[in-house]
């Protein structure tokens, strides 16, 4: 049946497509691109918006190309005057219901209704408001924030929510004009097993669902005399950043983004890229430790807070498999306060620590209760008050968020001639760039355990198996005899399966990697919009290339790491290690 | 409010119809008919039981008009809106409800005394405008008999 070839008129040209192709499809072999608002290929092919109708002669009504099979001797019309008028209608329909505050809308660049409004020509919506009453926000996350009102019920979210991310938190409600997508009883998303990956917000056409600025609020510490504002920013940054200026897909700009940062006015530009080389000191040891121990196995990686909270809670009797690793941008935060407050005699007080993340969940892990190992780690010795508490990280800023930071301050981001990170926790290795892509923080740890574990150096830096965009990856890593099995897993539909194999105790895995979105942090909620597979790609070549380009690229052989446990760690799972980098997880209930 | 959780009944229907499709719809039926609504808390239990997300369960009991989401009033008020008690004036008849008790349809009394349902043809036009309260048919009701009429159940009271 796939290989049969079916033969069909598009626009009256003869055209040969694989059967069981869609009338879209075929079409675009045809080099002809239908309007679509709804449809996302493979994730949501649900019909709901009606704007990629076609004529099909014989065809009593028009068809939605979107899940029409194509039939041998279908003769298909995309443009003619009946198709044009019933696509503007429904557009213009869907329009009415619509709050059109564009200029003022964060997807004012990258709404696909807006662009759709304009490719088809409607300067005018002919229809009065349809909503008659204003329809509550959705502010109850601190990662994102929904409005009802901006939404076209095209189902997307609903259909990545489950499909891709198997949590299931939001779905329609009632029906016909008073339909919405909502969480259980309208409870809000942070009183929902929501895990605040935001792929909802990835694939959103509209600003219906946005992530929780903090930009006022750094410009607001930016501005402070008193405060030494410092930034950490995430790897997967560096290799998307540069789409939010105009520039291709997969263009690096790690320096440029250390000098426009620099030139915002932030005391420090260092780079979580140091705390994820620490991250490997810590986890590859931890690993090391349950090996020996025969503590339990599989360890899985704690760097993606979406996974977490999912864990938290769907699977909480495995919550003693993920490492007690923080993450590297916690991590970050806890030695910037402690560590570097000491080295170079700044009141931690005034410390505020701002972290670039290409993630929307990493909003939600820094207002976690427990993160704020510096402020106790203080407490004592400075007689701190309890109402003095401070965050290891203060704000949270996606890489769009941070974009807009330069754009507002009128920095020319495309021609910046690039300088580096500060010292010494802007230094980082290959090991570190890598986190920013799915398989990434295993190879990284592959790297330096098969080193400390046989004392030998590592002749084959890469490992290819362990890279790419599959759902799932598994390999046979030899170390010197002993044959560590490992998994990688990107987007939690396919955490999922490794879990499930975890609760069943069939596992065969020692180490599993788990990152919550498609492709890693690469592909997180807080990148350039649009994210497909195809940006994802080029993206992690971005990302592989900077590796390669690293003169240091084993987390064990970073210097500035090396002296953070000479001077003030001791060693790698050692006491500060436990109070600083370490944390632990809690069951959730399914709703508050 | 109390706390409700699922009987002994209504658990064995469950697991009766674990796995089977369509079974979430024929459960919150029979926990409705046992309530007289769906409960916030056993969506909660039947979303664990069933392994239904809560999300879905809200879908379902949103979209169709039979589930209620609040606990029914003692009285239910049934004023029918279909064509031949629309031309009669059963929006003004509607509208002194909602005046005299301060609710909108779909909605139950502070007291918990009415329920008020609008509905579509009660099968007695010719006595249009119709309000049905309980099992008792008020035919050709007039606005200013509304208060007299709901004042009975209240002194019953």
């Amino acid at each position: 049946m796939e290989d049969k070839k079916v033969s069909l008129k598009i626009d009256g040209k003869v055209y040969e497509c694989d059967a069981g192709m869609t009338i879209l499809e075929a079409c675009a072999k045809a080099a002809i691109d239908i309007p679509t608002l709804c449809y996302l290929k493979d994730i949501n092919q649900e019909a709901a918006c009606s704007i990629c109708l076609v004529e099909v002669k014989g065809a009593k009504t028009l068809l939605r190309s979107c899940v029409t099979s194509i039939k041998e001797g279908m003769e298909i019309f995309t443009n003619t005057e009946r198709v044009r008028n019933a696509r503007r209608l429904n557009l213009e329909l869907l329009l009415a219901g619509h709050p059109k505050d564009c200029l003022v809308c964060d997807r004012n660049q990258s709404c696909e209704l807006r662009k759709l409004a304009f490719d088809m020509g409607i300067r005018e919506v002919r229809f009065p408001k349809t909503t008659k009453t204003e329809l509550p926000l959705d502010a109850t996350s601190v990662s994102l924030s929904r409005d009802p009102n901006k939404c076209i019920l095209c189902g997307r979210c609903v259909s990545v929510c489950s499909a891709i991310q198997s949590v299931k938190a939001i779905d329609f409600s009632g029906r016909g004009k008073s339909s919405k997508v909502t969480t259980f009883f309208d409870s809000g998303l942070a009183n929902s097993v929501c895990v605040n990956c935001g792929q909802c917000l990835l694939v959103c056409p509209t600003g219906a669902i946005i992530e929780k600025n903090a930009i006022e609020e750094v410009w607001h510490a930016l501005s402070d005399p008193k405060k030494f504002v410092v930034v950490e920013v995430a790897p997967a940054v560096r290799a998307a950043i540069g789409e939010e200026f105009g520039m291709p897909a997969g263009s690096l700009v790690t320096a440029k983004l250390a000098q426009g940062l620099r030139k915002l006015g932030f005391a420090k530009v260092f780079d979580t890229q140091f705390s994820a080389d620490l991250t490997i000191m810590e986890e590859g040891y931890e690993l090391i430790q349950r090996i020996k121990n025969k503590g339990i196995l599989p360890m899985i990686t704690s760097c993606s807070p979406g996974w977490i909270k999912f864990a938290e809670h769907f699977f909480p009797g495995i919550l003693g498999n993920i490492s007690s690793c923080k993450s590297p941008q916690q991590m970050f935060g806890a030695v910037a306060k402690t560590y570097y407050a000491e080295k170079y005699n700044i009141d931690p007080r005034n410390i505020i620590v701002v972290s670039i993340m290409p993630c929307t969940a990493k909003k939600f892990e820094a207002s976690r209760p427990e993160m704020q190992s510096a402020f106790d780690y203080w407490k004592n010795k400075m007689a701190l008050k309890e109402d003095e508490a401070f965050r290891d990280v203060d704000y949270v800023l996606t890489t769009r968020e941070a974009s807009r930071l330069i754009k507002e301050a009128g920095i020319n981001f495309i021609n910046l001639p690039g300088e580096d990170f500060d010292e010494p926790l802007g230094i980082s290795t290959g090991a570190a760039v890598i986190f920013g892509a799915t398989g990434g923080v295993m190879e990284a740890a592959v790297r330096t355990a098969y080193e400390v574990l046989t004392g030998r150096q590592l002749e084959k830096l890469d490992f290819m198996n362990l890279r790419g965009l599959n759902g799932i990856k598994v390999a046979d890593i030899d170390i010197d005899g002993l044959n560590l099995k490992v998994a990688v897993a990107n987007s939690l539909s396919n955490a999922r399966v490794l879990l499930e194999e975890i609760e069943e105790g069939r596992s065969p895995y020692a180490f599993i990697e788990i990152m919550t979105c498609p492709g890693g942090c690469l592909g997180g909620a807080g990148q350039p919009i649009p994210t497909n597979n195809e940006i994802r790609l080029k993206r992690m070549e971005a990302i592989y290339r900077e590796d390669k380009n690293k003169p240091l690229r084993k987390s064990h052989e970073n210097p500035a790491v090396q002296a953070l446990y000479k001077e003030f760690l001791g060693q790698p799972l050692g006491e500060k290690s436990h109070h600083l980098l370490h944390t632990y997880y809690k069951k959730r209930e399914g709703v508050l | 409010m109390e706390h409700k959780k699922l009987n002994p009944e209504l658990v064995s229907l469950v697991q009766q119809w674990k796995g089977k499709e369509g079974n979430l719809i024929m459960i919150l039926h029979e926990i409705q008919n046992h309530h007289g609504y769906v409960p916030r808390e056993l969506s909660l239990e039947l979303s664990k039981m069933l392994d239904v997300p809560l999300a879905r369960i809200y879908e379902v009991i949103t979209f169709y008009n039979f589930f209620k989401l609040i606990p029914p009033g003692k009285h239910r008020i049934a004023l029918c809106m279909g064509t031949a008690c629309y031309l009669r004036g059963a929006a003004v008849i509607l509208d002194e409800i909602k005046n005299i008790l301060g609710i909108k349809e779909g909605q139950t009394t502070k007291d918990g005394l009415f329920y008020l349902d609008v509905v579509r043809c009660l099968g007695c036009c010719g006595l249009a405008p119709v309000v049905m309260i309980d099992n008792k048919v008020y035919g050709k009701v007039k606005k200013n008999e509304v208060a007299d009429i709901l004042s009975k159940y209240i002194k019953e009271e």
